[in-house]
């Protein structure tokens, strides 16, 4: 696979089923009957074993973040489980980069098990797993206290991990002191704390308060800039999905259905399936100014040579443009002043471009490369906002 | 014949059984069991001669500045004090330090048997199904039904005193134990599993923490179930406050009765303040 060369993390064929029953043979009875086609419904009623995840194939590239998204029952915790062996995949591979050669977590022994999740795999939990009768400080250096590690190096650490996510005065704090949201920034200074190259993230902000999990996603992905962790980040929201993931896979009944860039899964949805999804998410914060703009290329041309953006006129070389003959001042958008257009960049979020045509109260133009290349008028705004063609760009 | 009849001609050797099985026990254990009945009883009986020649302020201003440093609580500290007092002036204090020993001596038994019971327990949800059965059995079996053959094998004074103690008491911290590993939140011991601890360490930095209120309210229980048993303790030639109770029973003396029933009571509210779990912090 092409894929795995760069990959830190990568699934082969994955299986993880629960026996319920206890019944001996009926995990290979499942399995038998999974290969034949059968539905999870129909192995779980017939033989009291669970599908949690079939037949999954996935590469994590090192230092992306690659979501993993569905709704509850979909596997999407199973499987993100199975990458430090929580959940022990009963057929196929996780595969981890080791040196030179890879290592399978499904099938290595315990003490290498031990050994990768103290030094490679950390993890953060949804309901945080933090030890309530410990401090802060303690719970952070849980990780390397685990490893052996003398309790004076370890407060070096954890100083400096507890620094990184803005904690650092609440070292000696018990943890039921701290909000769901600091609580939640302990377990992130946990998991970086061991210095792990791979970071599980079990729905991790799900807990917390829409403000707060907005605050805490931007601070991911700030410190992602700098450490540039391979992240596995299990969510069962679009929007966090789009917002953080530089891959995204879909899973629904225990299958991987799609997987691709969030571009691909918005603008390229497989089936129903994952277009229900991109149907509810918030397109303010998600939609660039790229996919709402009419570019100057498809814009038709006036009778004088201009091309004709309905209430304004842009010259073809876009260098000036006019509002009933009257020419009007072209600035970009820090410098932007009353009765000027303004210039943006491609990448723009539609929220920002709906703020700044309300101020000015003029269309938008949109740059990229140097260039202008097209203008965001209230009609793309609504078309952008109302669905189907807003997927038509890239 | 009636059928009634028949069954009762047919009696089931229930007794004459257990009867045997004590006999055998007690025909080729005697060495064994003269050894426990000598190194418990010296051990305990030095104990209560220890804090009897200690000067009793001296232990009560000890036992003030104990309940102090465990609990930081100036009324508790009072009450402390204030109770041992009132034990001197009731003259009671040599029963008090008799039955005080007898009860650390079989606290100590019950927790260090109890405590790891309780753990294996947890784990192993067979051996708790297995245990459950003889549980109730040290629990709802009248006392003065294995008195007897303690008696036989330990003969009379504190030891046997002590063993019916720890029959009864030591179901408790068991069955707390147990109740508080199980229900350690899963969450925490997957925590645990992921940053790659080894069984050891989630026994001990996860499991033992967090059950540990269950297991200090599984002590108090112990101390509380073997405080209620000083009077049969008593019976089979323990010292300590059953005695005087004992004695107020034959010779029906009203006020001695309740003397020494004050006392002990008192005795009770005093450790189980000092020993019950501190109220969790929300």
């Amino acid at each position: 696979m092409s894929e795995g060369i760069n990959a830190a993390l990568e699934f082969r064929n994955v299986d993880i089923l629960f026996d319920r029953g206890n019944r001996r043979g009926a995990i290979e009875a499942a399995l038998a009957r999974l290969d034949a086609g059968e539905t999870r419904e129909e192995i779980g009623r017939a033989l009291k074993v669970t599908v949690g995840v079939a037949g999954a194939n996935l590469a994590v590239a090192r230092g992306e973040i690659s979501v993993l998204m569905g709704l509850s029952g979909s596997g999407k915790s199973t499987l993100l489980r199975a990458a430090n062996r929580l959940n022990r995949p009963i057929r196929g591979e996780v595969r981890i980069g080791n040196g030179l050669a890879w290592l399978d977590i499904a099938r290595c022994d315990d003490d290498t098990l031990r050994t990768l999740r103290k030094t490679r795999i950390a993890m953060v939990f949804q309901q945080f797993g933090l030890l309530p009768w410990r401090t802060v400080r303690d719970n952070v250096g849980f990780g390397l206290e685990l490893r052996g590690m003398a309790p004076s190096i370890r407060r070096d650490i954890v100083a400096e991990k507890l620094e990184l996510v803005g904690l650092a005065n609440w070292a000696d704090a018990h943890v039921h002191e701290l909000s769901g949201g600091m609580q939640q920034r302990v377990g992130l200074a946990r998991a970086f704390a061991t210095d792990a190259d791979i970071l599980l993230m079990d729905e991790p902000f799900s807990a917390l308060d829409p403000l707060i999990r907005r605050k805490l996603q931007d601070e991911l992905l700030d410190l992602q800039k700098r450490l540039k962790k391979t992240i596995l980040f299990v969510s069962h929201d679009i929007d966090e999905a789009l917002k953080i993931g530089s891959r995204i896979t879909i899973m629904r009944e225990g299958r991987i259905v799609q997987t691709g860039t969030p571009d691909d899964i918005a603008l390229r949805p497989v089936d129903d399936y994952v277009a229900e999804f991109i149907r509810h998410m918030n397109p303010l914060p998600t939609i660039v100014a790229a996919a709402v703009m009419r570019r100057f290329q498809d814009l038709p041309r006036r009778p004088d040579g201009m091309l004709d953006g309905g209430r304004i006129a842009i010259a073809p070389d876009a260098a000036i443009a006019t509002i009933a003959d009257r020419a009007l001042a072209i600035r970009s958008h820090g410098a932007w002043t009353q009765g000027a257009l303004c210039v943006v960049p491609a990448q723009l979020s539609l929220g920002e471009i709906i703020a700044l045509r309300q101020r000015s109260g003029l269309p938008v133009l949109v740059e990229a490369e140097g260039r202008l290349v097209g203008l965001c008028d209230d009609a793309d705004i609504l078309q952008a906002l109302c669905g189907e063609a807003r997927f038509r760009a890239g | 014949m009636a059928p009634e009849q028949w069954i009762a001609e047919h009696k089931i050797p229930v007794g004459a059984v257990m009867a045997a099985v004590v006999d055998v026990v007690r025909k080729h254990g005697l060495a064994v069991f003269d050894v426990i009945t000598d190194s418990v009883g010296f051990c305990a009986d030095g104990l209560t001669t220890l804090l009897l020649a200690l000067p009793p302020l001296l232990l009560v201003v000890a036992a003030m500045a104990g309940a102090w440093f465990l609990r930081r609580s100036a009324g508790l500290a009072a009450l402390v004090a204030l109770g041992l007092l009132f034990i001197i002036n009731q003259g009671y204090w040599n029963e008090t330090m008799a039955t005080l020993s007898l009860i650390l001596f079989s606290t100590v038994f019950c927790m260090a048997v109890g405590v790891p019971l309780g753990i294996a327990c947890a784990h192993r949800p067979r051996l708790a199904q297995a245990l459950q059965p003889l549980l109730d059995l040290m629990q709802t079996l009248p006392t003065f039904v294995y008195l007897i053959p303690t008696l036989i094998l330990f003969g009379l004074g504190t030891v046997p005193g002590m063993i019916s103690t720890i029959i009864f008491a030591v179901p408790a911290p068991i069955r707390m134990t147990q109740m508080g590993i199980a229900r350690v939140p899963r969450s925490l011991i997957e925590a645990g599993e992921a940053f790659g601890a080894t069984g050891r360490q989630i026994l001990w930095k996860i499991e033992l923490p967090a059950a540990l209120p269950m297991i200090q309210a599984g002590l108090t229980q112990c101390i509380m179930l073997s405080l209620s048993m000083v009077v049969i303790a008593a019976l089979v030639g323990a010292g300590g406050l059953g005695v005087p109770v004992v004695r107020a029973l034959n010779t029906v003396q009203v006020d001695a009765g309740f003397e020494s029933g004050f006392v002990i009571v008192l005795l009770a509210i005093m450790l189980d303040r000092v020993c019950r779990p501190k109220d969790s912090a929300s």
